[in-house]
């Protein structure tokens, strides 16, 4: 008897000892598969992602080649050319110079403005799409999209006609008498901040319009059922339920028009550069693959400082909430 | 102009939405007189326009024709935010972004109560809805049962004049419904505050009401306290909708004094009162609830039936019993006394219909 029962839990061990085995083989085939499925994105991420930002790095500690390229020779110029110049008379010396920093400054502010424009000007347009009936909310979107299928720099040039000096504005402008002469619009700051708000205004709208889309409007009837003014609902309830979609679309709308390259060029004349001019100059007219690389770098590094500052606010907020 | 003044007053009002072909006419000159103090619902089927009628008192919507008044006033021109009505909603309708105590607060901050009352006013509430330490929890965080008490409160921390319900009950599973009712009723008076209930469960506006107005395509159908409107519907619509209804063709066979004594088709009597249009000799339609008709041992006599469906449905037995002319009645039976009166399929039974028992209705 007792014989017999100590076989069968014997078999049992055995019949447990396998099925684990089993599992263990299925979580490793899992396991396998799930790294299959990863692999292309992988792979797309370190060929054209790391890698290249690799070879940045890399370039930006060399020193520049005489015709393009770089000399194999390890320096930290780049990054001191960032804020000092060398003395022409004693290679040793250095002095401060903010040249570099102002177009920074510069980018920086202009980038902020076109943030701001693009979501005083986005909300609205994102809110009016939400509130359509839903079968013609494709429509809108649509229509709003549809300038921006063609080419940026196509569309940057018709900017540039539209607010030169001979342009529709200051043709109109002048006809009603509102000026005597034409205004200056074109080749100045004001003007890349619009040229920079006009390409990038789908990048604010479409997330906004997205976070919208999703705000059940019987909240907005609560809101005013609780006494609350329209101003009041806008931002107590329906700007707080878009706000992912205000965050992504400022990101969207930020980091590009801070590295923009082709709006500042043709609607600032060159007068001024910005960022982005600043590292093409490099790697083309100027011949300094080195400084271009660690000016890309500082900028990435910019970047990642104000999204970390971004992500420590709202995550430190969110932890406020449900302590 | 009557003397009482009425918490809500609707005066003749027409709501149309959509243009042309499409109009839909949502209500069609409705009048209605809401007492203060009253628990009052208005009933109907989905379409009837109750919903139409709770929106335009809470100024969501503008009435095509006629006005609204509150207590005596026209508030027309009033937008919601400046009208002392809250509204449940039917999907509690909760800020998601905000805790419990801020969506409580939400309406009191919207009013500039100072903050050192609105702290009070909100635990107050949250212990008038049994939900005390539910303060920084988000809505999402909470059952339908406890949405739907925070929903509660959020209406009930301004001390509005009238609370407007939607269906707040519809979403709840039925046992949690059942005790929302009375807590319902409770809190109606314990705080004294007007409640205008919109329902489609008739048991629901039967169990909690004060006074009932039954809807239905845009108008007032009926309008009563709930005994009136389950024991003398005006018409079929009312008799059908409330409870289950026997609808009987009769022709009147005597009249006197306001009483009609009435022949159906398959030779059943029935005494009952007379309404104005009842002419002797005529044909009338007759409304007997099934658990006014009592079943006896069957003698072969006029008006008996024969048993063709018994369903047992523990406090009560339902047959179906057909008669002479091949016309079907339902009778409900309470199981009062075990073994008493109980019939199976095929026996025959003798109808009783005591005297005022069936109701005569407009048609």
């Amino acid at each position: 008897m007792s014989q017999s029962a100590g076989i069968s839990l014997e078999l049992a061990d055995a019949g447990r000892a396998g099925a684990t085995e089993i599992l263990a083989e299925q979580e490793k085939l899992l396991r396998r598969r799930r790294w299959l499925l990863l692999s292309p994105a992988l792979v797309a991420i370190g060929v054209f992602g790391i890698f290249p930002l690799f070879i940045i790095v890399i370039y930006s500690f060399l020193t520049p080649g005489e015709y393009a390229g770089v000399n194999w020779t390890f320096s930290t110029d780049a990054y001191v050319q960032f804020l000092f110049e060398r003395d022409i008379f004693d290679e040793a010396t250095l002095i401060f110079n903010s040249d570099y920093l102002e177009i920074y400054l510069r980018s920086f502010l202009l980038a902020v403005y076109s943030t701001v424009a693009a979501l005083i000007f986005g909300f609205p347009a994102a809110y009016f799409m939400a509130t359509r009936p839903p079968e013609t909310r494709n429509l809108w979107v649509f229509l709003f999209t549809l300038p921006f299928w063609t080419n940026l720099l196509i569309r940057t040039y018709s900017m540039l006609i539209i607010i030169r000096d001979e342009g529709i504005v200051n043709m109109v402008l002048l006809w009603l008498g509102v000026i005597d002469r034409p205004l200056v619009i074109l080749y100045t700051d004001f003007a890349v901040a619009l040229g920079l708000l006009y390409s990038y205004l789908p990048f604010m709208v479409l997330p906004i319009y997205a976070s919208l889309e999703k705000v059940d409007f019987r909240l907005v009837e609560a809101g005013y059922d609780l006494y609350a003014s329209r101003f009041r609902v806008l931002r107590r309830i329906i700007v707080p339920l878009a706000k992912p979609g205000i965050v992504a679309g400022c990101i969207l709308v930020f980091i590009p028009a801070l590295g923009a390259f082709i709006t500042p060029m043709l609607l600032g004349g060159g007068k001024n550069l910005m960022i982005g001019n600043l590292i093409s100059l490099q790697f083309g007219g100027s011949r300094n693959w080195p400084f271009g690389s660690a000016a890309a770098l500082i900028l990435m590094a910019f970047v990642m400082i104000a999204l970390m500052f971004y992500v420590r606010t709202t995550t430190r907020e969110r932890r406020h909430l449900h302590g | 102009m009557a003397t009482e003044r009425s918490a809500v007053e609707a005066r003749d009002v027409t709501k149309i939405f959509g243009h042309g072909p499409d109009a839909v006419r949502a209500l069609d000159n409705v009048s209605i007189r809401i007492r203060e103090n009253e628990f009052f619902t208005l009933l109907g089927p989905s379409g009837c326009g109750k919903t139409t009628l709770l929106r335009l008192i809470a100024g969501l919507e503008l009435p095509t024709e006629g006005e609204i008044l509150l207590e005596g006033e026209r508030v027309g021109h009033l937008p919601p935010n400046r009208r002392l009505v809250n509204t449940v909603f039917q999907s509690y309708a909760l800020f998601p972004h905000m805790t419990v105590r801020q969506n409580i607060a939400f309406g009191l901050e919207m009013r500039g109560v100072d903050r050192a009352t609105i702290g009070p006013t909100v635990a107050e509430m949250l212990q008038l809805v049994q939900l005390s330490g539910y303060e920084n929890r988000r809505p999402s965080q909470l059952s339908g049962g406890q949405q739907q008490r925070v929903a509660l409160a959020r209406a009930l921390a301004n001390h509005p004049k009238v609370l407007l319900l939607d269906e707040p009950l519809s979403a709840l599973d039925l046992k949690l419904r059942q005790g929302m009712r009375e807590e319902l009723k409770n809190l109606q008076q314990k705080t004294g505050i007007t409640f205008v209930f919109v329902t489609h469960d008739q048991e629901e506006a039967l169990t909690m009401s004060d006074r009932i107005a039954v809807m239905d395509r845009g108008q007032i159908q009926q309008l009563g306290d709930p005994h009136e409107i389950y024991e003398q519907p005006v018409n079929r619509f009312v008799a059908d909708f409330i409870g289950d209804t026997n609808f009987i063709r009769a022709r009147v066979s005597s009249l006197s004094n306001g009483q009609a004594r009435c022949r159906s088709g398959s030779g059943l009597e029935f005494d009952c009162s007379a309404i104005g249009s009842a002419r002797a000799g005529g044909e009338v339609t007759l409304a007997l609830r099934p658990e006014k008709i009592r079943l006896g041992k069957a003698e072969r006599s006029a008006g008996a039936g024969k048993v063709v469906h018994a369903t047992y449905v523990g406090t009560d037995t339902n047959y179906v019993v057909e008669l002479g002319d091949a016309s079907q009645l339902d009778v409900r039976v309470q199981n009062a006394l075990d073994g008493h009166a109980r019939f199976r399929v095929g026996d025959l039974v003798a109808i009783d219909v005591p005297a005022g028992a069936a109701r005569m209705l407009v048609d």
